[in-house]
């Protein structure tokens, strides 16, 4: 479990992890909390030649109310989410996702803008900001943009982050007293989900976002269009898998994750319903 | 809740384990943490193919690397060594035992299987050089299925020409042919196969090595995780063509070992051999990885198993075919492992002369398997019970039911069983009884017959194990007639200190079990002073020199025994010192609470630590005694213990998902007199965890390629606290009779028990839908699938 060698440095600021990833290109990663990129580079799996620890740039680790949506520091550790009197209040399916995200270690260390530009299909928080409608803001040299959840995933691992731009604000509408719930079945708490399901209904509105569907995060828009045009759940819900495309590993099926896709979506939509 | 009759005192007290503190604080010293500066660092190049020709090795761009002082393939190291790693149980005199080096020479035989190796100023260095080593390897068609494997359709070494290593009968009936005319007679037959999936052991510790030369005369110190430091000194002395005596093994601080540790391994044989060829410590710490891949795994059986049953559902003859999975090697003890379960597939249960077994075991291209936290008598519970819960079935009774028709009675005990076997004692009524209670199993019938009606998706099952465990290992003549290449007793000694304080050596070898707090326990209550006077030395073969080591839950029963009777001897010599000093016969001498008294005449008293000191200055001896308070031991067991326990698990399973959650678990556990019940729970706890582990969590999956897929612990799924239950424990105290503490031994029982319980649970609580059987582990997409396929549909 020894890495290969690489070389560290140490960003003070956004832009100064910016201009270090400019002068670094594809040779470099950033270390956020670590709890991803490290146990690949102790595997060698990855191997980056230069680390730039954005551990201890402050000012990215906040919780604001913004009006209509709240803005959460790319580098607020997931404790800091899971507990948040803010985010319970007016993002409470976020919040709530967040405590079923790894162990208490993992979310002492983990930041909610790492675990998203990480990409994993796998982690709960790209699926539940997709299923609420989140806007992501990311930073370059030439300044900010903002890139909606729904445009941000390209494929495993993989999102429109450029080798040199940074993700440094989430911004989550607020739910409004949508009902919601967030479904995660594994067989080890501290695992991945195998499926997981996030969604909040409002009336006829409704988001329904999946965990390890596919190699991007899915959001089943089939499951919202029905409800939306009167389906019962148990009708909506049957539609849950038809976005996906999941993959076959150790714990599922490609049939028995399409399977729980859709008893989970019912229980998910019973409970916010309820 | 317990029933007991113990002593009050010391004995049976839940004294706090005095090893705790050290480990719970970090600082105890584990042999990764042990500092010696200029060690050499030591790393692995493995194969990554399950089968391949080594063509060739190229060392010379790992060898220029920094920091690296030499790289070595197999070919380099071939003539090191004496004798090939050693296999110590072969079982028959035919028994194929491939040639097996520490480092492969021609051919590599499953993934991780080592090849060459580096050595190299930091454990970076050896690292980053192990990727600069360039093998070429000529890859050829691995054999991962066992009846595959059976076939000889792929022969995987040459050398021995088939993939069969032996056959083993164990065939016991009254007259010829008895077992045949109990199934052509039987009222009831079941037959069942059952495939016990491969287990990585895990311990918490990975194996870590450190090999040091003493400065002059060639003398070793070999420090090494594990669970044998004096079986791993006799075989690395042979191995390598050491003379035993200039070697010393020392076992410091373990973590966890569960039979993994028990055995002797590539690594430590290349450390010792390369710290004498460099002339400098050598050390090398296994990465978790590594520890999935080439330590060895544990169970990997076929079990194809058949009850003879009466009208009544009394069990009239028994058949067993076992198809051992040996992996690419035979390790230390591989091939008997089955033979250890060998003996318990009628469990608790009276069977006639009617035992027909035979165990065939082949070579795979996967990690070697050796012994595992019951080693063979989990296999054997498992199919037993599993098989019962069908007979159970079949005949339309309540599993609790029959297998209380087939109870050995507790008056039969010591009971002659049909192996011949004496068990020392039972009282298995009385277990399941109490468990029964417990768990409220009546109730809990109720509730399922309302709970599981037509359409439910959530149902219940209550599953049972009535458990038999074979241990104390062992009387050494049995381990003779199973060709076990070494004996079965213990030695201990006990040294009173001219202060009264009390050193005691024992031969266990304890890797977390609380051997120092339950040996100091013995001796406090044997010769009447505190726990706190007494050290326990343990696991350096320069202190203890003599042992049999610790696995087989044999401590307590053999080495505790051998140290409680140790003390009678100090009593005995103390009391010869004694009445010598206070001018009385030593007959009418009463030794309590430390203190010899004159019968009759109170004020006629010495404390043994007056005889100690009188000991020690020897100024006033009986003629011809011999100075100092000492004595030694070395015990052979006259026969193995017998623990034995009801568990019952309760479990809902959701059909819909197929996840199973472990509702209630009862384990009700008879190991005898307890010396600290707290250990006793603490055993029980972990053992029931693992044993619920190889029911619901865990297996080593191969592809068919035999990639190792679960070479991580994100993969390899050893479940958190979080994910198991509570275990509600209970105890019922049937002494042995066969030693004078009525000790039996508890550190597999949970294990044993455990598996059976759970998966019988979970089929019984689907056998409203059809299901008869479900595999391990009953992950929640394999019962998912059982569901479907018992419904008849597949989705």
């Amino acid at each position: 479990m020894i890495p290969a060698a690489f070389d560290y440095v140490r960003a003070s600021s956004a832009e100064e992890a910016i201009s270090l990833l400019g002068q670094y290109g594809d040779e470099a990663k950033l270390l956020a909390g670590g709890h991803s990129l490290i146990p690949l580079m102790k595997l060698r799996l990855a191997q980056p030649t230069v680390l730039v620890d954005i551990g201890r740039v402050s000012d990215l680790s906040y919780i604001r109310d913004a009006g209509d949506h709240v803005a959460i520091g790319a580098l607020t550790r997931h404790m800091d989410v899971e507990t948040s009197p803010m985010l319970l209040e007016h993002v409470p399916l976020l919040a709530h996702a967040t405590s079923h995200v790894g162990d208490p270690q993992v979310r002492h260390r983990g930041t909610i803008g790492g675990s998203l530009a990480h990409a994993d299909p796998a982690s709960d928080l790209p699926a539940t900001t997709l299923a609420l409608g989140a806007t992501y803001v990311v930073t370059g040299p030439n300044g900010t943009r903002e890139v909606a959840a729904s445009d941000f995933y390209q494929g495993y691992l993989t999102s429109v982050l450029a080798a040199d731009e940074l993700l440094t604000e989430i911004r989550v509408p607020k739910m409004n007293g949508a009902g919601w719930s967030f479904q995660k079945f594994n067989r080890r708490a501290q695992d991945w989900a195998i499926v997981g399901v996030a969604a909040w209904t409002r009336g006829s509105e409704s988001g329904v976002g999946l965990v390890n569907m596919a190699s991007v995060p899915v959001l089943a828009s089939s499951v919202s269009s029905a409800l939306a045009s009167g389906s019962s759940i148990a009708d909506a819900a049957a539609l849950a898998a038809d976005e996906a495309d999941p993959q076959a590993d150790l714990n599922a099926s490609v049939e028995y994750r399409q399977h729980l896709a859709r008893v989970l979506t019912r229980r998910a939509l019973s409970e916010a319903a309820g | 809740m317990t029933m007991t009759d113990q002593p009050t005192g010391v004995l049976g007290s839940r004294m706090l384990r005095r090893e705790d503190p050290a480990l719970l604080t970090g600082e105890a010293r584990y042999t990764a943490d042990l500092v010696v500066p200029g060690a050499l660092h030591l790393a692995m190049v493995r194969s990554p193919y399950a089968r391949a020709r080594i063509v060739s090795v190229d060392t010379a761009a790992a060898v220029t690397m920094p920091g690296v002082r030499a790289v070595y393939s197999g070919a380099d190291l071939a003539d090191t060594w004496a004798g090939p790693m050693p296999c110590a149980w072969p079982v028959t005199e035919d028994m194929k035992n491939p040639t097996h080096l520490p480092l492969a020479v021609s051919q590599a035989n499953y993934v991780g299987d080592a090849v060459a190796c580096v050595i190299a100023e930091t454990a970076e260095a050896a690292r980053d050089a192990v990727e600069a080593v360039v093998v070429e390897y000529e890859p050829l068609e691995a054999v991962i299925d066992l009846e595959d494997a059976l076939s000889d359709r792929v022969v995987i070494h040459d050398e021995i020409g088939t993939n069969r290593s032996y056959t083993w009968d164990l065939k016991i009936e009254e007259t010829e042919g008895a077992c045949d005319a109990a199934f052509a007679a039987a009222a009831y037959a079941v037959k069942e196969r059952y495939i016990q999936q491969r287990l990585i052991p895990a311990a918490m510790e990975p194996r870590a090595v450190l090999a040091v030369p003493q400065p002059f005369g060639g003398d070793m110190t070999l420090y090494s995780a594990t669970q044998v430091p004096h079986i791993l000194k006799v075989m690395t002395a042979l191995t390598l063509g050491i003379p035993e005596h200039q070697l010393r093994v020392i076992a410091p601080a373990v973590g966890g070992g569960f039979g993994s540790k028990l055995n002797v391994y590539a690594e430590e044989l290349l450390c010792v051999a390369l710290a004498k060829r460099h002339g400098v410590p050598v050390r090398w710490t296994e990465t978790r990885s590594e520890g999935c891949q080439a330590t060895i795994h544990g169970r990997g059986q076929i079990q194809d198993i058949e009850l003879a049953a009466d009208a009544n559902g009394r069990l009239t003859g028994l058949r067993v075919r076992l198809i051992g999975d040996m992996g690419a090697y035979l390790q230390l003890v591989t091939p008997g492992v089955p033979l250890l379960g060998a003996f318990l597939y009628a469990g608790v249960y009276e069977l006639p002369k009617a035992f027909d077994f035979s165990c065939t075991s082949v070579f795979t291209n996967m990690t070697p398997t050796d012994a595992y936290r019951g080693a063979g008598r989990p296999e054997a519970t498992y199919a037993i019970e599993r098989a019962m819960d069908s007979l159970a079935y079949e005949i339309g009774i309540d599993p609790l039911e029959l297998r209380r028709r087939n109870f050995i009675p507790t008056e039969k005990f010591p009971y002659e069983a049909y192996t011949g076997l004496v068990y020392d004692s039972g009282n298995h009524d009385g277990a399941a009884t109490l468990a029964a209670e417990m768990v409220g199993y009546d109730e809990l019938r109720e509730r399922q017959r309302s709970q599981n009606v037509p359409g439910a998706t959530k149902r219940i099952g209550i599953g049972l194990s009535t458990y038999f465990e074979m241990c104390g290992l062992a009387p050494s003549r049995v381990l003779a007639s199973l060709n076990y290449g070494a004996g079965g007793w213990e030695a201990a000694t006990v040294r009173v200190l001219p202060t009264n304080k009390v050193q005691v050596v024992t031969g266990t070898s304890p890797h977390g079990q609380g051997h120092e707090t339950a040996w100091s326990m013995i001796v406090a209550e044997k010769l009447g002073i505190s726990p706190d006077d007494v050290d326990v030395l343990h696991s350096d073969t320069a202190i203890a020199p003599l042992g049999l080591d610790t696995y087989g839950s044999r401590s307590l029963a053999v080495g505790g025994v051998a140290i409680a009777m140790t003390c009678d001897k100090v009593v005995d010599k103390a009391r010869q010192i004694a009445a010598h000093l206070l001018e009385a016969n030593p007959d009418d001498l009463e030794f309590a609470g430390g203190e010899f008294s004159v019968a009759g005449s109170p004020d006629r008293s010495m404390p043994l630590a007056a005889v100690a000191f009188e000991a020690f200055t020897a100024h006033n001896l009986p003629d011809g005694m011999e100075p100092n308070l000492e004595a030694h031991t070395t015990y052979d067991p006259p026969n193995f213990s017998w623990p034995f326990g009801t568990h019952i698990c309760v479990v809902e399973v959701d059909t819909e998902t197929g996840e199973t959650e472990v509702l209630r678990y009862v384990a009700v556990d008879d190991c005898g007199n307890q010396v600290n019940p707290l250990i006793v729970d603490g055993q029980v706890h972990g053992g029931v965890i693992q044993g619920l582990a190889q029911a619901l969590f865990e297996e080593a999956v191969y592809d068919s390629d035999g990639n190792l897929r679960t070479s991580t612990l994100a993969e390899y799924l050893v479940p958190a606290a979080s994910d198991v239950p509570p275990v509600i424990t209970g105890h019922t105290v049937t002494p042995s009779p066969t030693n004078q503490l009525g000790v039996k031994g508890v550190g597999e029982a949970g294990t044993i028990a455990a598996t059976p319980a759970v998966i019988n649970a979970v089929v019984d609580a689907l056998s409203g839908l059809g299901v008869r059987n479900v595999p391990m582990p009953a992950s929640p997409n394999t019962v998912w699938s059982i569901i479907n396929a018992a419904q008849g549909g597949s989705q």
